[in-house]
């Protein structure tokens, strides 16, 4: 069952994905930022999986079932992430992670 | 039930009792009655063991018990006592009685005071009667640990330093002694088959020479840490000095004491051609312990001070002795460990009741004592005569047992050794009699000291035992001496078998 | 036949009058101390007499020659297979006699005691001290071997240092305690390492099997050679050094002099009569293991011996103190009886050197303890320790002036008072070693009747007019009655025939007086006395001329050779400063600064590591992200290769 697009494609954009989460991960400063580029690391392991599921074992559904946990884990996330978010704003009055080092030493 | 368990029960129990009492006075009775129950359970073990041995009974330790407590790695709860553990045992319930009657006016916070005390001495008494290795080692932890709590909180001076510098020195020896208790345990059966803790099953193996050159010297200085031997007894002088009157008093009179008897019974008697190899050493450093801890005396201004470091050459002397390796210079040994035990308690126990009354432990500050509290004064005469080894006191018997014994050695250098040793009695001399000379004699230098109160019933009756027992070991030693020595002899047996 | 085995109770007696006293004393009142101390010692008196009796008379004797009897024997510590401690009872005729000694003068002193420290504070603790004295210096002579001896040994040590010190308020008693205890701790260390090494190479602590001449003991280790000389003789030396040190022989004699702090009656029984003769006791005790194995061991006693005898008259010539003189004529008296075993031989007239130590140490007990109560009895009239304060005393003071006197005559050697007796017999056997000892001994004869008049005539004749605060009065009964029995004992000892009774091998021999050598010593004596009372007799100003014509000798006689402040200098700034305070140092800073250094660097190293720690969130992702990384590509090099 040929769909016309080859694997590789989506294995490419997944990487791309990912490597442009980890980038934003690690040089953004806003916090807000900082978890959309988790969420885009999320997805692109989300795309790996049902790219996987479709392509090699097209009669399981291991893939769609992790990619819908994962979904499902990561709403819940970003939720008690943001409320995080929100209190770091409340407390020191900015969601620039470089100002919230306390937790050193 | 077997009976050797109650001297851990029994300490428990108590520690319990003290859980739920109300004010201190509940707390400071269920503790001595608690610790009276044990002095009496060690000298009916005292004579039942006695009463064993003339019935006939040459089993190499009695009142044997086993119990596996974690089979995977064969670590079990043994535990027996031979004449060597039973006069420890005896020794550390004299000191825990008198010392919970030395701290029996301790107020603050009295109630977790003498929890931790007692969890010391629990761990203490464990020590002495458990013969597998890492109970052992357990019990040795479980005393080491209340002794930070115990100086941390209950000190003077520079408390919380000390009591930091003496857990760390102590869990750096023990952490040696960890690789040395490991390295028995991983030769423990050569031939392949089930490993061992059991100390008496290790003892019957012969253990490959190249390891025990190899845990020898783990095993030896991991005590020897806590039996104060040069160069690694530092904290001695400042663990002493900070800590409480009867944590002192325990401290320097049984659990220094841990280390000479871990490495008589561990280090020694585990791994015998090592200890005739690597002796040497060890000699030399224990030498130097017992010259060293004297001359380091004589220039003290803090009575603790004094004692520690007095403390310092007669527990070389102990290890000195061990090292000797001969039956009459282990007897030596073990007759120092109780001697010095109680010497030295009794001296803490003085130099505490003197400074409740003057608030000063400086020599030079104090005069003429003896006019104002004379039975202090006559007490502290009698530590010192006992200490610097009048005949008739305990100290004069283990010393010259050691020295003797000690001088029947046929290497030359051992005996040169010893003689380097028999000097410390001069010096011992010296710093005794200069602080009683200043302390106790001449003029009364400060006035505000002319009304301070003579000593109190308890702790009359905390000198007096301690008195009487140094005395009676001193003017009747023979009984006491020959129980260690029967014990000696399977154990110079093993020493002297592969030579 | 009596059994002997009650002797035992000789020395339990004082032991338990010290408990008793030591510990109950306090509720008594104070006379009940003192009589209750005195009588147990007149029992033991009489129970010594009779042991004695019996031994001299009934038992000891087999066949001629006194036998050495085990009365008691008990183990009181196992040791080696071969090495015991025993303690017990041994009786021959060395240890007799002590016994003798040793009881009369302790009763005597007992009751003196009790006029003497009348009102005193601490009188049954006196009373306690003086029967700890008692009971250590009994055992210490009856020791049946080298260990049980050096146990009473350190106990009479300490007996010692308690009743030196016993005006504990008073610093210079504390210091001359203390120097005391010291110094003959020094000196018994030599003890212990002499028993040490003895005990090695013979295996037996027992005096029977050690002294035994035919025995294999004896013989050992006198072939082993160590530093030019035979372990043995190293051995006997420094168990010579331990003697030394009691008996306070030169150098270690420097706390004698200072011992006279203690109370005047302690001075006459411990620092007069019994223990600083223990010395002598132990030489005379190892006598045949000296002369067998180590006999030049002996010759050196000889030389300490005589040395110090002359040094010791020397200084006794210009001393103030009543006491100290007497310290010193101590001093110099015991360096003749160890001079006297030094010279002896062994076994029959040979062992006169042997014989004639023991009968100076019996006589010498007898006449000093009876100068030191006088000199007790003159400090008690006067209040007083010094010469130049008295003067005329003999009317004030009957009693105590003719038994001073007929004292001053005894140890003069004046005949036929008893110290001439003992006296001509050493000079006898020292003309037969050594011609210089001999000579330096006819000089010390001298100088000790010389400084003894000194004494007598500055205190009881000098200035007779002089003014006390308040009229001197003889002492009561209790003090005058010991000093006539002691005059009593000092006359007529010398007429106890000690050759037959005490000699090196236990068989009599016949005494003989040389008059080449008897005549004149008396005669140096008589010169000795007359130049005192030239002197003396009268004030004038002839000792001051003396003084300023001998101005150096005079100089460091007076300050004892300045022995002591070489002492001082030794201790204070060597050993304390030297020593002590450097290793004090080095505990301080070095060993604890290795310790902390080790604590500081850990304290370092996680200082400057905990940068990692930044709080920083990206900083600890970045580190995370990366090392997987190369994690990743590490384990992807290594699977392709």
């Amino acid at each position: 069952m040929n769909t016309g697009i080859p694997l590789e494609y989506f294995l490419i954009l997944a990487s791309v994905m990912f490597f442009v989460g980890i980038y934003g991960f690690l040089t953004r400063r806003n916090l807000i930022t900082i978890l959309m580029s988790v969420e885009l690391v999320l997805n692109s392991v989300n795309i790996n999986f049902l790219a996987f599921n479709k392509y090699l074992f097209p009669d399981q559904f291991q893939g769609q079932f992790f990619g819908l946990i994962i979904i499902a884990v990561a709403a819940a996330e970003a939720a008690v992430a943001i409320a995080i978010i929100i209190n770091i704003y409340r407390h020191f009055t900015t969601i620039n992670v470089e100002d919230v080092d306390q937790m050193k030493f | 039930m077997d009976f050797l368990s109650l001297f851990v029960i029994v300490p428990f129990l108590t520690v319990v009792g003290i859980v739920f009492c109300k004010d201190f006075k509940q707390v400071r009775l269920t503790a001595a009655i608690g610790m009276t129950i044990q002095l009496g359970l060690a000298v009916a073990l005292i004579f039942m063991y006695l009463a064993e041995r003339k019935a006939g009974n040459m089993a190499e330790m009695l009142f044997m018990a086993d119990y596996v407590w974690f089979p995977s790695l064969n670590i079990r709860y043994a535990i027996g006592v031979d004449g060597i553990s039973v006069a420890m045992i005896g020794l550390t319930a004299v000191v825990v009685i008198t010392g919970i009657l030395a701290s029996w006016e301790v107020q603050h916070l009295s109630r977790e005071f003498f929890i931790s005390l007692i969890l010391l001495a629990t761990g203490v008494f464990g020590f002495f009667i458990t013969i597998d290795l890492f109970s052992m080692f357990l019990f040795y932890e479980l005393a080491v640990i209340p002794m930070y709590l115990l100086i941390g909180l209950w000190g003077t001076g520079p408390k919380e330093y000390s009591a930091m510098k003496l857990t760390l020195m102590l869990m750096g020896g023990s952490a040696l002694l960890l690789v040395g208790i490991f390295g028995l345990y991983f030769n423990s059966n050569p031939d392949g088959g089930q490993l061992t803790f059991h100390i008496l099953e290790i003892s019957k193996v012969h253990i490959d020479p190249m390891a025990q050159r190899f845990f020898f010297p783990f095993t030896f200085v991991g005590f020897g840490v806590l039996g104060a031997m040069f160069p690694l007894h530092t904290w001695s002088p400042d663990g002493h000095s900070s800590a409480p009157t009867a944590v002192s008093m325990l401290h320097a009179g049984v659990l220094m004491k841990l280390g000479g008897y871990g490495c008589f019974r561990v280090a020694i008697f585990l791994m015998p051609d090592a200890a005739h190899e690597l002796g040497w050493i060890f000699l030399i450093l224990t030498t130097i312990s017992v010259v060293y801890g004297a001359f380091g005396a004589i220039q003290q201004k803090d009575l603790k001070y004094i004692n520690a470091y007095s403390s310092v050459s007669h527990c070389g002397l102990v290890l000195f002795a061990i090292l000797m390796m001969n039956k009459t210079s282990m007897n030596g040994a073990i007759l120092q460990m109780i001697s010095h035990g109680l010497m030295t308690a009794l001296f803490f126990a003085l130099i505490g009741m003197i400074y409740g009354r003057t608030h000063t432990r400086l020599i030079n500050e104090m005069g003429g004592l003896m006019k104002i509290i004379p039975f202090l004064g006559v007490v502290y005469v009698i530590a010192g005569l006992a200490s610097l080894g009048l005949p008739g006191l305990s100290g004069f018997v283990a010393e010259m047992t050691i020295f003797i014994g000690s001088f029947q050695h046929t290497d030359t250098f051992h005996r040169v050794c010893t003689i380097v040793a028999t000097s410390s009695i001069v010096i011992t001399a010296v710093y005794i009699l200069r602080v009683v000379g200043i302390l106790l004699m001449g003029p009364i230098k400060n006035k505000e000291f002319e009304n301070l109160g003579d000593a109190k019933w308890f702790e009359r009756l905390s000198l007096g035992t301690l008195v009487v027992v140094i005395a009676s070991i001193g003017l009747a030693p023979l009984w006491l001496s020959n129980m260690i020595n029967d014990s000696l002899v399977p154990i110079i047996e093993k020493l002297t078998m592969n030579l | 036949m009596m059994d002997l085995s009650i002797s035992i109770w000789i020395p339990l007696i004082p032991l338990f009058m010290f408990l008793l006293i030591g510990l109950f004393g306090h509720r008594f009142k104070p006379l009940v101390s003192g009589v209750m101390g005195t009588i147990g010692l007149g029992v033991v008196a009489i129970l010594s007499y009779t042991i004695a009796y019996q031994y001299f008379f009934v038992q000891g004797k087999v066949d001629g020659v006194y036998h050495k009897i085990i009365a008691f024997n008990t183990v009181w510590l196992n040791l080696t297979d071969k090495l015991h401690i025993d303690l017990g009872v041994l009786l021959d005729p060395i240890a007799a006699m002590m016994l003798v000694v040793v009881s009369t003068v302790s009763f005597m002193v007992h009751l003196y005691s009790i006029g003497y420290m009348h009102g005193e504070k601490g009188f049954h603790r006196f009373f306690a001290f003086l029967s700890l004295f008692s009971f250590s210096m009994l055992g210490l002579v009856l020791a049946t071997n080298i260990f049980q001896m050096y146990i009473f040994w350190e106990l009479v040590g300490v007996s010692s240092f308690l009743l030196i010190g016993f005006y504990y308020t008073k610093p210079s008693a504390v210091a001359a305690s203390k120097k005391a205890f010291i110094v003959t701790r020094f000196a018994d260390l030599g003890f212990l390492i002499g028993i040490l090494i003895l005990s090695f190479i013979t295996g037996t602590f027992d005096f029977i099997t050690l002294t035994d001449t035919s025995g294999e003991a004896i013989r050992q280790g006198a072939t082993i050679g160590f530093l030019g000389m035979s372990v043995m003789t190293w051995a006997m030396l420094l168990i010579f050094m331990g003697g030394a040190g009691k008996s306070a022989m030169f150098p270690l004699h420097i706390w004698l002099p200072d011992a006279m702090e203690g109370p005047t009656p302690v001075s006459a029984l411990i620092h007069a009569a019994t223990m600083v003769v223990a010395g002598v006791y132990l030489v005379a005790r190892m006598f045949p293991v000296f002369h067998t194995s180590a006999p030049h061991a002996l010759e050196i006693i000889a030389w300490i011996g005589g040395f110090t005898s002359l040094f010791a008259a020397v200084i006794a010539c210009t001393q103030l103190d009543i006491k100290r003189v007497l310290a010193f004529s101590t001093l110099s008296q015991i360096g003749y009886m160890m001079l006297a075993l030094g010279v002896s031989g062994y076994g029959g007239e040979e062992g006169l050197g042997f014989m004639a130590s023991n009968f100076h140490l019996f006589t010498h007990a007898m006449f000093k303890a009876l100068l030191f109560l006088g000199a007790g009895a003159v400090i008690h009239a006067v209040h007083s320790n010094v010469m130049n304060e008295m003067g005329g005393l003999r009317k004030y003071l009957p009693i105590t002036h003719i038994t001073f006197l007929i004292a001053c005559l005894t140890i003069a050697g004046v005949p036929p008072f008893s110290g001439f007796w003992s006296k001509d017999e050493i000079l006898v056997a020292a003309f037969h070693f050594n011609k210089i000892l001999f000579a330096v001994e006819y000089a010390v004869a001298g100088l000790t009747a010389f400084y003894m008049f000194r004494l007598y005539f500055t205190v009881f004749w000098g200035k007779d007019d002089r003014h006390y605060h308040h009229t001197p009065h003889e002492s009561p009964l209790t003090m005058t009655i010991p000093l006539m029995l002691l005059a009593v004992a000092s006359i007529f000892a010398g007429f106890i025939p000690f050759t037959e009774l005490v000699t090196s091998d236990g068989a009599a021999f016949e005494p003989h007086i040389d008059y080449m050598i008897a005549v004149p010593s008396v005669l140096i004596g008589i010169v000795g006395i007359i130049v005192a009372m030239v002197m003396y007799r009268k004030e004038n100003g002839m000792p001051e001329k003396m003084a300023n014509n001998l101005k150096y000798l005079y100089k460091w006689s007076f300050n004892k050779f300045y022995i002591d402040e070489v002492y001082m200098f030794i201790t204070k700034k060597i050993i304390f400063n030297y020593i002590s305070r450097p290793v004090a140092w080095f505990d301080r800073h070095i060993i604890d600064g290795t310790m902390n250094g080790i604590a500081g660097v850990t304290n370092l190293v996680s200082f400057e590591i905990r940068g990692f720690q930044s709080g920083q969130l990206q900083k600890y992702a970045f580190v995370f992200v990366t090392s997987a990384l190369a994690l990743v590509l590490a384990f992807i090099y290594l699977w392709t290769n």
